[in-house]
């Protein structure tokens, strides 16, 4: 890999760490769940769930993908969405919840949707993305294009049914589908391991005939490569593939949970596992100039400085927008 | 313009034929319906428009109805055949959370154009898991459009409607009205929110729809015996319901009988009652299924359905004229009683 993609990485992974920092800082007292309380007053309303620590999995993905493949994503979609082309401006007034934000201030966090650069939007329901994967996958065969899927979900989700149902199903029809299981180790707060037989996600994929690879999911590398040979042969052969990346959760399930369940060494290693550090380290080792990394660090800063405040200056949506997009027969029967 | 007899089941077929052949965007997805679909309500798709076009699919409810979405929100407009509406409960999330809500809170930037297929009714001698009518559920998810067709002609117009919509579609054909025959008309058009004066009448307003219109119209022919008549009002759509024609026929008879084959408690006649209570002075009754499973043996089945004795009944005593029911067969109400001995 050259240099320069490398670093570019680093920046989309800088972007996100940044954009789920203000994040945090902006919903701090805005809920009121797993012992937090709420205090009013915070830019971003109710759980927010957080990816850091998981950066380099949307980042390396998200490098092989065009602006016309499609994207379904999860409850912690920040970092999907923005690998992906969306627009952090909009992302932010989504997350505050604005009349500029991406779904109008319709969905907020859980919902996160950039049709125009093919993320298809985050769900809130764990695995409910894999099938809306498979259909997408599906018309795009039907319709002789060329664009592939990708479809992030988590460790938990390999839990319930509609996994199994859309591996056989992607499988069966030979869909051009990307799985990437990003397995920060943890189904909300219980440890995944504890709550799952077997192998886990690779495992049970190629037991139903879908090929997959298993990453270090904080390499930025290993994920980048692992990704674009994956993409390739997707692309290819119009079929599906697997990527499973083992990542680490960082901050709690929701934003406020303070993760009072979690070994302190668990989360010691998670931290040390930093993907930015390690990128960052990779560059170095290549003889990058720590300035070149610094200033990515600075920009994406600066960047999301100004989404923050572009989000602080829209206004609430007007009321009318509870009832739009609703059904187009029936609209006005609300009642 | 072509006016033909056929079934209800033939008539779905032949609107989905012209669809697919209009429109190559149409695609049909469930389970067994390459060979036709169990009612033949697809007989002959797969030979005039091939495999990836008529999907049989896997045993994966959640799929099949999570896929349409995907499918959807990519251009293609499925069908989606679910089987019955007892099976379909295994796509819940997929209906519910993803098709109904995608539109909204993604603030408008895509659409789930697909039609549901989720046949209702009592099956007969299929028991409990086979035989339920839940419009109401989807009645109360906003995001959904539902509709209920009572004949031939409705399963042509509606369907073919339903594919040329905005909405996801929870489209319910009632199990047991496959080989009902009626005349289609080709070129007559449904209106989704505008209910159907099956028979007019100034005494008494009967809303029904789907299978229960049909013992309806059978009991207001008999109420014309006793000198009541009655009007049958089929909503063919649920939601949105055509508020208007079912207000004003009522506000003028002062009567309102709900009929639906829907367990009563809850049922969508609730919501039509409280509707009638709320802006007119009628006297309203709800004729509907005890809440109770429908049991196997036929006996027990027969507790649940809806015929005309029952809607007879029903409308003599909002008539005030019970006594003029002692010749109708009255059905046993089961345990009102609060202190049912157990077994």
């Amino acid at each position: 890999m050259q240099d320069q993609e490398l670093l570019r990485l680093y920046g989309v992974m800088a972007r996100i760490r940044a954009f789920e920092q203000a994040a945090e800082v902006a919903s701090a007292g805005g809920v009121r769940v797993l012992g937090a309380t709420l205090t009013g007053g915070a830019k971003v309303r109710g759980p927010l769930h957080l990816s850091i620590g998981q950066e380099a999995v949307s980042a390396g993905v998200c490098a092989h993908l065009r602006t016309d493949d499609l994207l379904t994503s999860t409850h912690r979609g920040h970092g999907h969405t923005l690998a992906k082309g969306g627009n952090v401006n909009r992302m932010m007034a989504e997350l505050f919840g604005r009349a500029d934000g991406s779904n109008l201030g319709k969905g907020g966090s859980r919902h996160l949707a950039a049709f125009s650069v093919g993320m298809r939007g985050a769900n809130g329901v764990g695995a409910a993305g894999l099938p809306i994967a498979c259909g997408a996958a599906h018309a795009l065969k039907l319709q002789d294009r060329p664009q592939i899927v990708a479809c992030f979900f988590g460790d938990g989700a390999i839990n319930r049914g509609p996994f199994l149902e859309s591996l056989n199903w992607a499988a069966v029809y030979r869909l051009p589908v990307l799985f990437i299981c990003e397995d920060n180790r943890y189904s909300a707060t219980t440890p995944s391991g504890q709550i799952t037989a077997g192998a886990g996600a690779a495992e049970r994929s190629r037991a139903i005939g879908v090929p997959a690879v298993s990453v270090d999911g904080n390499d930025v590398l290993e994920v980048w490569r692992a990704a674009a040979d994956l993409v390739d042969q997707v692309r290819a052969q119009r079929e599906p593939r697997m990527l499973h990346a083992r990542t680490w959760r960082v901050k709690g399930h929701v934003s406020v949970d303070t993760q009072g369940y979690r070994d302190p060494a668990d989360l010691a290693a998670a931290i040390a596992a930093d993907p930015l550090l390690r990128a960052r380290e990779h560059l170095l080792a290549r003889g990058v100039d720590a300035v070149r990394i610094d200033a990515l660090d600075r920009a994406a800063a600066d960047e999301i400085a100004a989404a923050v405040a572009f989000a602080d200056a829209s206004p609430a949506p007007a009321l009318e927008q509870a009832y739009t997009d609703v059904q187009t027969i029936g609209e006005g029967a609300w009642q | 313009m072509a006016v033909t007899t056929m079934s209800y089941s033939q008539a779905a077929a032949a609107a989905l034929e012209r669809a697919m052949r209009e429109d190559p965007s149409v695609v049909a997805l469930g389970e067994d319906i390459g060979r036709g679909g169990i009612f033949g309500q697809y007989k002959g798709l797969l030979d005039a428009f091939g495999a990836h076009r008529v999907i049989d699919t896997p045993i994966s409810e959640s799929t099949i109805m999570g896929a349409a979405v995907g499918m959807a929100l990519a251009g293609i407009r499925p069908v989606v055949e679910m089987r019955v509406v007892d099976f379909a409960l295994c796509a819940m999330d997929e209906m519910v959370n993803q098709a109904a809500k995608n539109r909204y809170m993604f603030g408008g930037q895509g659409r789930v154009r697909l039609v549901a297929r989720l046949p209702i009714g009592i099956w007969s001698a299929s028991a409990a898991q086979h035989s339920q009518s839940l419009e109401a559920w989807f009645a109360h998810m906003p995001g959904l459009v539902v509709v209920c067709p009572s004949t031939p002609q409705d399963n042509y117009s509606m369907l073919r409607a339903a594919l040329q919509a905005q909405d996801p579609f929870i489209y319910m054909e009632h199990k047991e009205l496959w080989g009902l025959q009626g005349e289609v008309d080709d070129e007559l058009e449904a209106r989704f929110g505008n209910a159907r004066l099956a028979r007019d009448g100034g005494d008494l307003t009967i809303v029904s729809w789907s299978a229960a219109v049909h013992p309806a119209l059978e009991a207001a022919q008999r109420l014309a015996g006793h000198g009541v008549q009655a009007g049958v009002i089929d909503l063919g759509t649920i939601w949105p319901w055509d508020r208007d024609t079912v207000l004003s026929h009522c506000a003028r008879t002062g009567r309102l009988l709900v009929v639906h084959e829907a367990v009563r408690a809850a049922g969508f006649g609730a919501e039509i009652a409280a509707t009638a209570a709320e802006y007119t002075g009628c006297r309203i009754a709800r004729l509907g299924a005890p809440r109770v499973p429908v049991g196997y043996a036929p006996v027990l089945e027969a507790i649940a359905s809806i015929d005309a004795d029952k809607v007879e009944r029903a409308a003599l005593e909002l008539m005030g004229m019970a006594d003029r029911a002692t010749g109708i067969s009255a059905q046993p109400q089961g345990a009102h009683q609060e202190t049912a001995e157990p077994r």
